[in-house]
């Protein structure tokens, strides 16, 4: 299951990979990383369905998350569309209705609890 | 003269003597003579008397007597008064028809009647009693002229007494005026010291509204090192029990043991970076918030921006979720250290990041533009021993009426309650006065605006 990952601290990367690294060398997860939501977009531009989920910060500089989130549900894309779920430091009510009013399927507070994330991650239908 | 009612002339003298002692003013000049010369009427009464009762040639001869005797009184007395010129020519008026008078009396006693048989005609006397009269004439005139000038006098000297009362109630006016001025003074100086107390408050308030800007956005600047310390520590005792697993196992993999090392000490290493960022803006946040040392220090102004920039960012964020601006920042790749109070650049550059992130949410707000991506810039540059730092947004612009006053203190756009106005004042005592240098700003309305500071290397 391909997971792209978005945010502006590129040490997530590591953090992730390192999270994740017996997911990973089981093939169970494979990640790959955009540092910000352009870049996002490029990526799934090039890499079409093959991105099953989109793990965004919301607060980039830049075009932030929920703008991220609103061009992939807006965008014509081949099915079927990813699940995305938004990460924030801000975990208020205003934010969360925003992220799900605009298609989000689940919404995280920082910091992340990465063995609740495993669970869903893996609970998810690959 | 001797013709007729003999004691006339007696009359006429003693009234004569009565007019001249008040025209001459004798009771103040000569109070001893006036008071002989009031009795006069004695004499006068009794000559009369006789003239009544007698008659005949004895009581023309005492009124002869009479009048010359008055007449040398009269010279006398303007020769004993010839220090007042009037008297002084009523007496030479007199002293030759007195002498005329006498002298006639004289000769007619002695029996040889001289003078009455060679004037006959009455041509001397008339020309005595002319002489007499118009002396009289400019011993009046002199009198008038010396009243004039005592009344001019009189009306001068009043004229002084009134100029040095009014002199004195003016030194009294200006005495209460004084007082009153250094009591103002006093006041004006107690509420100058309010002033500046106020204004000392003020700017600290301004420091610590600016401060609560920043509250939001240091925690949030805070909080993602402090999440990536605790995933990175988290992840390495994981990754040291993996460790310990592995050289447990009876067939090891030094690749995987290698490799899990490699990690833990990258991991201490971000461990070690990110607790220091961590650091770095508590510190910042402390410097913010403590008096400023004025104490210069190189700085680096592309890391002063950078840091700003996000505070300003992150703060404005925290308070408006739904707010987001592209950052781009232009940092000259060699730019000399400037000899600057941080702490107080770093208010000025928080101010204008603040300002622009306000401009550009303003824009957005007004959601008249589809397209519209609210953009905030910094970019510094170097040239002719001048620091450069321009902080561009494409936001509202500000209106040329506005332009004029944004230095001023107090003055603000903002509503009520949002803005103290004290931003932009004290962002201009800072950069001119604090550092020499200068704060600029060009903005066209609906199209942006762009804050340069410029400061000497």
């Amino acid at each position: 299951m391909k997971i792209l990952v978005v945010d502006d601290e590129s040490d997530v990367q590591v953090l992730f990979e390192q999270r994740f690294r017996r997911e990973i060398r089981s093939g169970a997860l494979s990640f790959s990383f955009a540092f910000s939501g352009e870049q996002a977009l490029d990526y799934l531009h090039e890499h079409h369905s093959e991105v099953v989920l989109i793990l965004s910060d919301i607060n980039m500089p830049g075009m932030s998350g929920l703008e991220l989130l609103r061009r992939v549900r807006t965008e014509a894309a081949p099915p079927p569309p990813p699940r995305v779920m938004m990460i924030t430091a801000y975990g208020d009510d205003d934010s969360r209705r925003q992220a799900l009013a605009l298609g989000a399927d689940d919404f995280l507070t920082k910091p992340v609890d990465f063995a609740a994330l495993k669970e869903k991650l893996l609970a998810l239908p690959a | 003269m001797a013709s007729g009612n003999e004691f006339m002339d007696t009359a006429l003298g003693l009234g004569l003597v009565y007019w001249g002692r008040k025209a001459l003013d004798l009771p103040t000049r000569l109070p001893t003579w006036d008071r002989w010369l009031t009795r006069l009427w004695q004499p006068a009464a009794v000559i009369i008397v006789l003239g009544v009762v007698v008659g005949g040639p004895v009581v023309g001869w005492f009124d002869d007597l009479f009048i010359g005797a008055m007449m040398a009184l009269g010279a006398a007395v303007g020769w004993r008064l010839r220090a007042y010129r009037p008297a002084f020519w009523v007496g030479v008026g007199l002293a030759p028809y007195a002498l005329y008078m006498v002298l006639g009396v004289l000769l007619r006693l002695s029996g040889r009647d001289v003078l009455h048989t060679l004037d006959s005609g009455g041509n001397l006397e008339t020309l005595l009693v002319l002489w007499t009269g118009s002396l009289f004439f400019v011993a009046r005139s002199q009198h008038k002229t010396l009243a004039a000038e005592a009344q001019r006098r009189l009306e001068a000297e009043q004229e002084q007494r009134r100029i040095l009362s009014q002199n004195h109630s003016l030194e009294h006016e200006v005495n209460q005026r004084t007082a009153a001025l250094a009591q103002q003074t006093d006041a004006l100086r107690t509420t100058l010291q309010e002033l500046r107390d106020t204004q000392e408050q003020l700017i600290q308030a301004e420091k610590m509204a600016s401060l609560g800007e920043l509250t939001a956005g240091i925690a949030h600047e805070i909080q993602n090192p402090l999440n990536f310390v605790n995933n990175f520590a988290e992840v390495s005792s994981e990754l040291a029990q993996e460790l310990a697993e592995e050289r447990a196992r009876p067939t090891r993999d030094p690749e995987l043991e290698a490799e899990l090392l490699a990690d833990l000490k990258q991991n201490l290493q971000r461990i070690g970076q990110h607790g220091k960022r961590a650091a770095g803006i508590v510190r910042g946040m402390l410097e913010h918030s403590r008096a400023s040392t004025g104490e210069r220090q190189p700085t680096d102004l592309n890391a002063l921006c950078d840091e700003y920039l996000r505070l300003a960012y992150h703060g404005l964020r925290a308070k408006d979720k739904s707010f987001n601006a592209t950052l781009q920042t232009d940092f000259a790749p060699v730019l000399p250290l400037v000899e600057a109070v941080g702490q107080d650049l770093g208010r000025v550059l928080l101010n204008l990041f603040t300002n622009a992130f306000y401009a550009v949410r303003q824009r957005q707000l007004a959601a008249t533009e589809p397209g519209y991506a609210p953009t905030v810039s910094v970019r510094t540059s170097y040239r002719d021993r001048e620091v450069q730092v321009v902080v561009h947004d494409n936001g509202t612009g500000i209106p040329e009426a506005v332009r004029a006053k944004i230095f001023q203190p107090f003055f603000t756009t903002k509503p009520s309650g949002e803005g103290t106005g004290l931003g932009l004042a004290l962002s201009h005592d800072i950069v001119v006065q604090g550092h020499g240098g200068a704060l600029e700003v060009a903005s066209e309305e609906g199209a942006g605006t762009t804050f340069t500071i410029k400061l000497p290397v």
